[in-house]
């Protein structure tokens, strides 16, 4: 029996630009969740988080948080809801410290266990390096700073896009190392992956789309490789 | 001395332009936008200040308690109502439509109190200076105007660089859709910057019509001031920006000096002479 999904996507239609890149895409996240995005360049992963973030136009009723319609709602009123998206490409602001981007992160205000203290405690060198230009960072520190950013908003639901992209293996374990700690307290999480098998190990299910559609939905420990594989490449 | 004195003359006044130019910059970089209108705002700050003394018969400066959050209500309320609707990946229709108001801004402020040049009286400290050494001597209000257009420049810096607003205007100027995504409404985040640009010119504006006179017609002299204080200085550069001011006044004070007709002429020289040789200003701005 599982929980009142905390987000509930249903029939959700969404365009990039002049491009329709969601055909109908249902799919729900309980709170404390970890669940899995994957799909091919161009399924609409990317599309389907910046339409549950805000960014993009949606009906209505096609987006529903916590019980209350909000498809279509700006991104900013959506973090104050309690969704954060760390954004594909990292999306720092370069003008501001390493500290100065976690602080803005935390401009929602809301409340709960996320404050600097507690995004240096998750991510060490972050602190270390507080005072530096954002810039100044390496890929996989400029990471951990998007997702440090995120959480500052003490989100319910953390939208990750690509944190893996560019960054070398070893500080991607690194990074999704952290993710059950960022879990334990009831936040979901939806992680959105080209590259699959970090994204499924960190898991509990998993929805593959392709060419706008979810070509499957599954709990992690019941999809197999072969199965991904026909959904993925939809052979 | 009489050049001694003109000079210092010059730099006084160059701290008016340079808030002039600051409020220029500060929504050129917040939003993109170049106000076309932004001088004509100025003068409408300094009628606004006018019927102020006139009605309530208080002077000038104390009028500034209420002119200043006047011209911040109508600046945010200009940014929502009108300006914001023009924003996009086109700097043009906020040319435009600024462009426009600065006609209806011109062609009101003539309905309503006439061609006629006006000045605001601000009583004994137009007159009393110091002496500072023997034909030098420097004008109370002069000394006032720079004073506060300083301290208003490291008021501006301070929250630029050490406050949550000051923050979310710079994350806004950076990347404005990412902004959303931390919890900022661009639209009240730019409504802000307006008010704080306007509430910036309202100082100046006031301090200007005291010391000289003011028609419906000199907003675009106003803006050309503060465009090539802000050019002068460097983009973006709130330091550079009361250096560019002062490079202005002092050129003007020089050029009036050799021939009260080359006043404004050499104030544009330097200008265009400071474009020739450095496009980018003398203070660029800075990374951080």
């Amino acid at each position: 029996m599982r929980d009142a999904p905390l987000l509930k996507v249903a029939d959700l239609v969404a365009y990039y630009g002049d491009f329709q890149a969601l055909y109908g895409v249902s799919l729900d996240i309980a709170a404390g969740e970890v669940v899995a995005i994957v799909g091919a360049n161009g399924a609409g992963k990317s599309t389907l988080l910046k339409t549950i973030a805000g960014q993009l136009a949606a009906r209505r009723e096609s987006v529903s948080f916590d019980g209350v319609a909000i498809g279509g709602d700006p991104a900013f009123a959506n973090v104050r809801r309690g969704i954060a998206l760390v954004p594909e490409g990292r999306r720092l602001f370069p003008s501001l410290s390493v500290e100065e981007n976690l602080l803005i992160g935390g401009q929602a205000k809301r409340a709960g266990r996320w404050n600097l203290a507690a995004i240096y405690e998750l991510f060490p060198v972050l602190g270390e390096r507080r005072r530096q230009p954002s810039t100044s960072l390496s890929g996989g520190q400029q990471q951990m700073v998007a997702i440090g950013r995120a959480l500052m908003s003490n989100p319910r639901l953390l939208l990750c896009d690509e944190i893996s992209l560019g960054l070398a293996p070893i500080i991607v374990k690194d990074i999704y190392a952290r993710l059950p700690l960022i879990a334990a307290d009831g936040v979901a999480i939806a992680i959105v992956e080209q590259d699959i098998a970090q994204a499924l190990a960190a898991a509990r299910r998993v929805f593959c789309l392709r060419e706008g559609r979810v070509a499957l939905a599954s709990e992690t420990k019941d999809a197999s490789r072969e199965k991904i594989a026909a959904a993925y490449f939809g052979v | 001395m009489e050049w001694t004195n003109s000079i210092l003359q010059g730099v006084l006044v160059g701290g008016l332009y340079a808030l002039f130019a600051t409020g220029l910059s500060l929504i050129f970089g917040v939003m993109r936008l170049v106000n076309i209108a932004h001088g004509d705002l100025i003068v409408l700050a300094s009628y606004l200040a006018l019927v102020a003394t006139q009605t309530l018969g208080v002077g000038p400066l104390t009028s500034l308690l209420l002119i200043v959050p006047l011209m911040a209500v109508i600046g945010y309320g200009l940014q929502r109502i009108l300006l914001n609707h023009t924003l996009g990946d086109d700097l043009l229709p906020p040319l435009l439509v600024t462009f426009g108001l600065s006609v209806i801004i011109q062609n009101g402020l003539l309905e309503v109190f006439t061609a006629d040049s006006r000045k605001l009286h601000a009583g004994a400290i137009e007159t009393a200076s110091w002496p500072l050494v023997s034909g030098v001597s420097v004008g109370a209000l002069p000394a006032l105007q720079f004073v506060v257009a300083v301290l208003l420049i490291a008021g501006l810096q301070a929250l630029f660089y050490r406050t949550a607003i000051g923050r979310a205007f710079r994350a806004t100027s950076d990347d404005p859709a990412t902004a959303q995504l931390v919890g900022l409404d661009n639209r009240h985040v730019f409504g802000l910057a307006m008010a704080l640009s306007l509430a910036v010119v309202a100082i100046a504006g006031v301090f200007l019509a005291v010391r000289a006179n003011f028609d419906p017609a000199q907003g675009p002299s106003r803006l050309i001031f503060g465009f090539e204080a802000v050019i002068i200085g460097g983009l973006g550069n709130l330091w550079g920006t009361l250096a560019g001011g002062v490079v202005l006044g002092v050129a003007q004070a020089i050029g009036a000096k050799i021939d009260p007709g080359w006043q404004l002429l050499a104030g544009h020289l330097t200008f265009l002479a400071v474009l020739a040789i450095r496009p980018e200003g003398f203070f660029p701005r800075v990374k951080h």
